[in-house]
């Protein structure tokens, strides 16, 4: 019982050692982002492998929720002979929701752990230390870029996936199951608005960006430095980035969609 | 250097990419394009019951879209739904003995208002007000009185 309650005090103390950590790593990383600005070369390296080489998983996976809710959509609305608001339901929960929510576990799988096994790598191979050796500040030339492009990117990809997945909607809805285009597109817009729905989802982005890339990140620069350690800390990366990302979408849901 | 600046074209295709997919959007999927707010005019319409109209929702005139809905409160003294329409400024040659009622688009559609014009040779201006006025349909009281019709025709 004693021994219980001793591994439980200790667990919950490194819980919270490592959370606080996790916070003084985010704000040194925040406060190098300024001296990542005069040095841009910096930033599109990372952008190219944690933007562009998402693109492709985030068009494609896109492409195919919008037409599985338009198929299932259909079937459900053709029983209450409302198919013409096929769109506001593929568009509007693809907006709000499916876009941020599936596009932000998308990166955390793709970006997310190779950022972690990346940075977990170069401490395993002590390239960290010796950048510290040479007096370069590794937060501001390692961590700092990644965060940024990271957090740049998500709303990118975010709206990416919600526009292709409408027009995949589109797509199934009026291509295949005989849904009127117009009325796809007018009751979407008459519906949609923007401020309500396009920019809260592109806040929601935003955040689980900030979320996303701050777990990889810290992640790798917290591991332990070996394979096994390196492994873990990938693993961790996804299992808390999923955690983080839904937790959040729920409060952000209930605080921008609560009153209606 | 070759590799480096073909890595710039692709993180700037990415970016456009992105930002094409917000434009679009803004544009095709949500109601911006119709929020380029033209000048517009506000005119009130009482009504005895507005039923489930709701702000935003489309003021149409012989099946046109002419405006919307931009507020709708409960007035205390005469018990009425007062609904504020306001009109696109480029259909201001309403009569002002036009008709405002609220009707439901389909079976289960929303609910829109519906300007039937009259015949005088005044218009209607900024702040006037809609005199003629017809209710929403409530389903259940139109039942209701159907009931009641065919128990009486029994007699």
């Amino acid at each position: 019982m004693i021994e219980f309650l001793q591994q439980l005090g200790k667990n919950t103390r490194t819980g919270f050692t490592k959370l606080g950590r996790g916070t003084f790593f985010l704000l040194q990383t925040i406060s190098g982002i300024l001296s990542v600005l005069p040095r841009p070369r910096l930033l599109f390296n990372q952008m190219y492998s944690v933007g562009v080489l998402s693109f492709l998983i985030i068009t494609i996976s896109g492409l195919f929720v919008g037409m599985v809710l338009g198929l299932q959509g259909y079937y459900t609305l053709s029983d209450f002979g409302a198919e013409e608001s096929l769109g506001v339901m593929v568009a509007a929960s693809l907006v709000r929701e499916l876009g941020p929510v599936v596009s932000a576990l998308l990166f955390a799988g793709r970006a997310g752990s190779a950022l972690t096994a990346e940075i977990g790598l170069m401490k395993a191979t002590e390239q960290l230390s010796g950048m510290e050796m040479m007096a370069v500040d590794p937060i501001k030339r390692i961590i700092s870029p990644r965060f940024l492009a990271g957090f740049l990117s998500m709303p990118l990809l975010a709206a990416l996936f919600s526009a292709v997945g409408i027009i995949g909607g589109q797509l199934v809805g009026s291509g295949l199951l005989g849904v009127d285009e117009g009325a796809y597109w007018s009751q979407m817009q008459a519906k949609l608005d923007f401020q309500d729905d396009i920019i809260n989802g592109v806040i929601k982005s935003v955040v689980f960006g900030f979320a996303a890339s701050w777990i990889a990140l810290f992640e790798g620069y917290d591991a332990i430095p070996t394979s096994e350690g390196v492994s873990r800390a990938t693993t961790r990366t996804v299992v808390n980035s999923a955690f983080s990302i839904l937790g959040l979408d729920f409060i952000l849901t209930t605080l921008m969609f609560g009153d209606k | 250097m070759q590799h480096t600046s073909t890595q710039d074209t692709f993180v700037g295709l990415f970016v456009a990419a992105g930002i094409v997919g917000l434009f679009f959007l803004a544009l095709q999927v949500s109601n911006l394009s119709s929020f380029t707010e033209q000048d517009s005019y506000t005119v009130t319409a009482r009504f005895e019951n507005s039923g489930g109209l709701k702000v935003k929702s489309p003021v149409s005139a012989a099946g046109v879209k002419i405006g919307k809905v931009s507020a709708i409160s409960f007035d205390p003294k005469t018990y009425e739904s007062v609904v504020q329409l306001s009109i696109d400024s480029q259909y201001n040659t309403l009569p002002d003995d036009t008709t405002a009622s609220v009707f439901t688009a389909g079976l289960l559609g929303e609910q829109y208002v519906n300007l039937d014009a009259g015949g005088s040779d005044e218009f209607l201006k900024n702040g006037g007000q809609i005199e003629i006025t017809q209710s929403a349909i409530i389903l259940e009281k139109a039942l209701g009185q159907f009931l009641f019709k065919s128990a009486e025709e029994k007699k």
